[in-house]
């Protein structure tokens, strides 16, 4: 395991791509990921304050996996904004899995702003057995 | 190198173009939006004549470990983020997120009544509504003739 991190407010924004444009106006950005492997599965969890789980989308195309996260900014009504030190936006990210995935098995869950994606590994390693009959 | 001296008026232009990009990848803090380096959790401050309205980033955070207190005027938000459970065969890829306690101290532009301030979590953003002390708003005072 790596080592610890610290806790960070700085918000990386995307970099606009020469295959999306973006409609929406408002920052994007690509949310703070850590993602680790075990024997079964691939575990990954996203920042992304703001995005409920109605307003999420994670797609898996081929081998790139897609998370889009809309964030509908509420502004109290009849409040001014003195003090900013955060803009809400969305989020995107993509990622290449080298691993073959059981696309049934993905499970996608939000909690507290922290998405959590479980993927689990299609088992190559399941080798079959294939007995030999004696002729 | 001819090449780049015909494309920039100035060969300095570049150099200066140049230090400004490693400045940037140098400091993290110093970026286009928000307003430099700023503690863990990033707030918002709106305010209105009778209450002012605090929220905050606070993604992955517990909202049981979420402590609020106020004093006078200061409003102090503190707590921990605990990180996500993984066996020890698991291996990182990548490790970006933070972990670790938080205190956060801000200074509010008046008094508040502490019995009346309200607090919630909601997809990671914490939201605190701070109300104005009754005794800290401007109060019109007439002036009588003599």
């Amino acid at each position: 395991m790596a080592d610890e991190k610290s806790l960070d407010v700085q918000k990386q924004e995307i970099l606009t791509g020469e295959e999306t444009e973006r409609t929406r106006e408002c920052a994007c950005y690509v949310p703070r990921t850590d993602i680790f492997e075990t024997d079964q599965e691939i575990v990954l969890f996203a920042d992304m304050p703001g995005v409920s789980s109605m307003n999420l989308d994670v797609t898996l195309e081929k081998n790139v996996l897609t998370i889009n996260g809309n964030n509908e900014v509420q502004i109290p009504p009849g409040y001014t904004l003195d003090y900013q030190e955060y803009e809400p936006g969305d989020y995107q990210r993509r990622f290449t899995l080298s691993e073959e995935i059981d696309r049934e098995k993905i499970e996608a869950t939000m909690n507290n702003g922290v998405l959590r994606l479980t993927l689990p590994k299609a088992g190559p390693a399941k080798t079959r057995k294939i007995n030999v009959k004696a002729g | 190198m001819m090449y780049r001296r015909y494309r920039y008026p100035s060969l300095w232009l570049e150099f200066d173009r140049l230090q400004r990009e490693i400045n940037r990848l140098s400091e993290p803090g110093a970026q286009k939006r928000g307003r430099g380096r700023v503690s863990f959790p990033a707030v918002n401050i709106w305010t209105n004549d009778d209450s002012t309205w605090v929220t905050a980033e606070v993604p992955g955070v517990d909202p049981k470990e979420i402590e609020i207190a106020i004093v006078g005027s200061t409003l102090t938000i503190s707590g921990i983020r605990i990180p996500e459970e993984s066996d020890e065969n698991s291996r990182y890829h990548r490790q970006e997120r933070g972990y670790g306690k938080f205190s956060r101290p801000i200074q509010l532009p008046f008094n508040v009544d502490a019995n009346k301030v309200e607090a919630n979590v909601k997809d990671g953003i914490l939201s605190i509504n701070l109300p104005r002390a009754e005794e800290d708003k401007p109060r019109k005072i007439s002036v009588r003739s003599a």
